[in-house]
């Protein structure tokens, strides 16, 4: 009860007046950042970082931490309603929000990510409260071996998600990977295809850069297409009754909520990973498990619900190797990081030991913010659906100019912004022909942390491919993988046989 | 075009791209280095060689009349579609150019202005206030709130009494 | 602030921008920034030197050492080559500083075609010097320095030594330790020094030459043990921890500076003006503390001419390291 205690103590400093404000400025700022594409948690808690650092630590962990809870909800917001992931948590979020937006529900994906994100936040802190360090040993345990087996547990959990065009899926997904490849090749040091020897390319093609050009650019021209100019998005009308509803939908989503904050969770824990793996995976995992997995992508609420659950019970969970071990699992953390060891705390085993009041203070106000953020965001959704139904050419160059600020912001380097329009473009022609364009899009997340796990773990074993499962967790990893992509293609080979009457298959609703 | 001259171009075109991928990646060691895995090139050339043969068997299955794309015979854009493309995509190039000399709060203003009033058609009175509201809105929000510096090209001197202003 | 205003002040910009020339006339700088200073970051966010540029910031800002603010930008790519091609691009502009890593030196090396050359730069001052550390874990039998290399010479390739990538510090901090005693062993990278910390704890990889700050915290808890510091001096946090000189060679010394310094053609006024600002920030007592609690030496201040003497030196002796370790020519 001594951990209990400890937490109470926490809430408490959340909820006195000054931290409360603090909290309810943090969330607002957080969200509209958030719901800027391109701009992400990481962004707000960077810029905001050195006011922070004229209040006292408590306070000021408090304010980054409403920050970075308000700019994962905003990053939702972006991906549902104007279909840009705002960040790469929230990748996952846009494949079934964004249909469910296009037909009026908007709404219902919004609740669904507000209540994910909520259950997701709340059972993580009390994982975290309950397991904290026996969970950061078992963070330790983890080697690039066993990092390089969860990134293919994470592709594994994506098997399903390509087209029927089994070349063209594997080809987006091979063009991501060697996009993430652009840069700096870790290993050697060396610069590797910097193409034209233009210096933008130095910093590699930021997975932004991409996901921009696809869901922003190149999806406007899609629907410019499809609604041959001047359509409203969506009629959604907003009204409590069609909240209590979403919440009836959400029920048949339990199973993979809850199951997809612990999945969350103890992905974030791992210093690699943090909350964007965690995402796509609990996205597959949800699919897999789903009797009805053909509904996904096409608007399916539980889409939407187990993502953002699962990202947000990660950017907890990814709080516990910064504290304990002081590796952030995100970029985000690597900047709370930078923040503790200026305002004086040393993260490490000890930082439990010797400033509790900071660590529970943090817990608590990670939860706080948390519940705050969801009923602010719930407060606000009729204001983010109002916006849906604007004209589309007044949504559509505003979305433009939104995607051109937001794809500068991050590394202030005009290249990116016209390797966005150029992406926006080819992947639009792509996707007329039947490419699948999200693969691109995973596999440019992924792949950085791919490569460097396997030529770490075979720089350190000498070449030796064997240890991948001489170790035994990196074995066990690599058995799930497997299980994983086997389940799929065995569910799909019988369904295909119960579906071979009725043949048109999927290229009917792409008309 | 269409749709099944578009498919094979699209294939041979991305064919290239990955051949021009695999080039550029032995500028690197693509092979096995004894003791250490994998060279700094392996990784982007085998994932490219891999492009290449998506490409190759898409080739192929458009000669068979495999895919829906290969069989169909309907225009691959139709001239709407071609129109607003070019449109759209042109104002953007323009939007992005003129960032690098008037910088970019004066070219969304013009990107606006063009694009809700002559693609849109919208009121005169809705135009100006949004083209004249958004830039303004994203100097606030951008440079004042966010302290984020976007460009401004040949137009900075302009924002000097700005700056004395919100710092 | 409301729309009608700004929309005054636009139309009344030529004559504000009038007015405020003659403030700057009147004040006690003959050079002032007229618009907010980027301050870029030779490296990615969350890292040493991102952490010390936004807490010099937060100083700026905190005093009130400037009247414009400081804005820090990263372009970690291509190891700083980014960032350096940026400052030569950028020739001549008074409102751009960055803060650099050692990469200063070893990026313009190992890629000549960059086409930058360092000693145009305009110096500014040298903030810190950031010491390293040899680091095993705890439950090693190596006590010593000596029982270091006695295991190591056994062990050879077999010796997983943990860094941040081939051509940074800690790289070659190993490749003088390989050169010293002839042995050779494994080096893995890895994305950042927090990362190596954490992997020499959960035994992935059997040493480390870490900064304090990225050990400290696992260090307190009793899990990492420093073996030598490669420093003249011991270090306040580690006074038990012998320097390299005590363990028998002195020639193993190395620092990775922290500077401030800004892109070529740098007006005399200007750079006269970040000079003593950044000197202000130096001598601020939050500088101070946080050199202090993370084992980073900043107890001498070079600047102008003298940082530029003290680059020509280092630059210098990095060229004679990355030629002994094969990675130029």
């Amino acid at each position: 009860m001594e951990i209990f205690d400890a937490l109470m103590q926490g809430f408490a400093t959340a909820v006195t007046p000054q931290n409360l404000l603090l909290m309810m400025l943090g969330c607002v700022i957080g969200l509209f950042v958030g719901a800027m594409p391109g701009l992400g948690s990481v962004n707000g808690v960077a810029i905001l970082l050195p006011v922070t650092f004229l209040v006292p630590p408590t306070g000021a962990i408090i304010f980054l931490a409403a920050v970075y809870y308000g700019a994962m909800y905003g990053g939702a917001i972006s991906s549902i309603m104007l279909g840009i992931p705002g960040a790469s948590t929230a990748v996952a979020t846009v494949f079934d929000g964004r249909p469910l937006a296009m037909q009026g529900k908007a709404d219902w994906a919004l609740v669904a990510a507000a209540v994910g994100s909520f259950v997701g936040g709340t059972i993580s802190v009390i994982l975290f409260t309950l397991f904290a360090p026996p969970l950061a040993d078992f963070a330790l345990k983890f080697g690039p071996q066993e990092e390089f087996a969860l990134m293919m547990l994470a592709f594994a959990t994506f098997i399903g998600l390509g087209g029927d065009d089994i070349p063209k899926t594997i080809f987006s997904i091979a063009l991501g990977l060697v996009f993430a490849a652009v840069g700096l090749d870790e290993i050697s040091g060396q610069p590797r295809l910097i193409f034209f020897d233009i210096p933008g390319f130095y910093h590699g093609i930021n997975f932004l850069v991409l996901a921009i050009g696809i869901y922003g650019i190149g999806e406007i021209l899609w629907t410019l297409e499809t609604s041959q100019g001047d359509v409203r998005v969506s009629q959604a009308s907003f009204t409590a009754s069609r909240i209590l509803d979403a919440f009836k939908r959400l029920k048949s989503s339990t199973v993979s909520i809850i199951s997809s904050s612990f999945l969350g969770y103890f992905v974030g824990i791992l210093p690699a990973a943090g909350a964007t793996p965690a995402s796509l995976m609990a996205y597959g995992v949800a699919k897999t498990m789903s009797k009805d997995p053909d509904s996904f992508g096409k608007g399916n609420i539980t889409g939407v619900a187990a993502p953002e659950t699962a990202n947000n019970a990660a950017s907890t969970g990814s709080m516990l190797p910064m504290i304990t071990l002081g590796i952030p699992g995100s970029p985000t953390t690597a900047i709370l990081l930078g923040g503790m060891i200026i305002w004086g705390l040393r993260p490490g085993p000890l930082l439990f030991v010797n400033h509790p009041e900071f660590v529970w203070g943090l817990i608590g106000s990670l939860y706080m913010a948390n519940l705050f953020t969801v009923i602010i965001n719930i407060a606000f959704i009729p204001l983010f659906v109002s916006v849906l139904k604007l004209s589309f050419t007044i949504l559509a160059p505003i979305i433009f100019v939104l995607c051109i600020v937001g794809g500068y912001a991050p590394t202030q380097d005009l290249h990116d912004v016209w390797l966005i329009v150029i992406f926006g473009v080819v992947f639009y022609l792509l996707r007329k022909l039947n490419y699948p364009v999200a693969p691109a899009v995973l596999a440019i997340v992924l792949g950085p942390l791919t490569e460097r796990a396997l030529r770490q773990s075979l720089v350190a074993e000498q070449g030796n491919v064997a240890t991948f499962v001489e170790r035994p967790l990196s074995a066990i990893i690599l058995v799930l993988a497997v299980l994983l992509i086997v389940l799929p293609v065995i569910k799909m080979t019988k369904h295909k046989k119960k579906s071979a009457a009725a043949d048109d298959g999927p290229e009917a609703d792409e008309s | 075009m269409t749709t099944r001259t578009a498919e094979l171009l699209m294939a041979i075109l991305m064919g290239l791209l990955s051949v021009g991928l695999m080039w550029k990646s032995t500028e690197l060691e693509i092979g096995w280095i004894p003791d250490r895995g994998p060279g700094g090139g392996a990784w982007p050339f085998w994932l490219s060689a891999v492009m290449l043969l998506c490409c190759l068997v898409t080739v192929y299955r458009w000669w068979r009349r495999a895919t829906p794309q290969s069989r169909s015979d309907v225009e691959f854009m139709d001239r709407n579609t071609r129109r607003i493309n070019f449109i759209t995509v042109g104002s953007l190039v323009a939007l992005l150019g003129l960032t690098h000399v008037i910088g970019i709060y004066f070219a969304i203003f013009l990107f606006l202005l063009f694009y809700i009033r002559f693609v849109g058609r919208h009121s005169w009175l809705l135009t100006g206030t949004l083209s004249v509201a958004t830039p303004i809105f994203l100097f606030f929000f951008f440079e004042a709130l966010l302290k984020i510096l976007l460009p401004k090209g040949y137009s900075e001197p302009l924002f000097y009494p700005l700056y004395r202003i919100i710092y | 602030m409301t729309k009608p205003s700004i929309l005054r002040r636009l139309v009344l910009l030529p004559m504000v921008a009038l007015c405020s020339l003659a403030v700057t006339a009147g004040s006690a700088f003959a050079w002032e920034p007229k618009k907010p200073v980027e301050f870029i970051i030779m490296a990615g966010t969350g890292g040493g030197a991102d952490q010390m540029a936004r807490l010099m910031q937060s100083i700026i800002q905190k005093n009130d050492f400037s009247n414009q603010p400081f804005i820090p930008i990263n372009k970690p790519g291509g190891s700083g080559a980014e960032a350096l091609r940026y400052l030569q691009d950028k020739s001549g502009d008074d409102h751009i500083v960055m803060i650099t890593l050692n990469s200063f030196y070893t990026t313009p090396l190992q890629n000549p075609g960059l086409g930058v050359d360092i000693s145009t730069f305009t110096p500014i001052g040298r903030m810190a010097l950031d010491t390293f550390l040899l680091w095993v874990s705890s439950d090693s039998d190596i006590m010593s320095l000596d029982d270091y290399v006695m295991t190591v010479k056994e062990k050879n390739k077999d010796w997983k030594m943990g860094g941040t990538g081939q051509g940074q510090e800690d790289s070659l901090l190993t490749g003088m330790l390989q050169n010293k005693f002839g042995f050779e062993v494994t080096y893995v990278p890895f994305p950042g020094g927090g990362t190596v910390a954490k992997n020499l704890i959960g035994k992935h990889i059997d040493s480390t030459v870490n900064n304090p700050s990225e050990q400290l915290g696992f260090f307190e808890a009793g899990k990492s043990r420093p073996l030598v510091a490669f420093t003249p001096d011991r270090l306040k946090q580690f006074p038990d921890v012998p320097t390299s000189g005590e363990a028998g060679h002195p020639d193993l010394v190395y620092f990775m500076q922290r500077s401030i310094n800004a892109p070529p053609g740098m007006s005399a006024d200007a750079q006269a003006y970040y000079i003593d600002l950044f000197k202000q920030v130096f001598d601020s007592k939050d500088w101070q503390d946080f050199c202090a609690s993370d084992g980073i030496f900043c107890d001498e201040w070079l600047a102008g001419e003298d940082l530029a003497a003290y680059h020509t030196a280092e630059k210098a002796k990095h060229e004679e390291l990355l030629k002994g370790m094969g990675l130029i020519q």
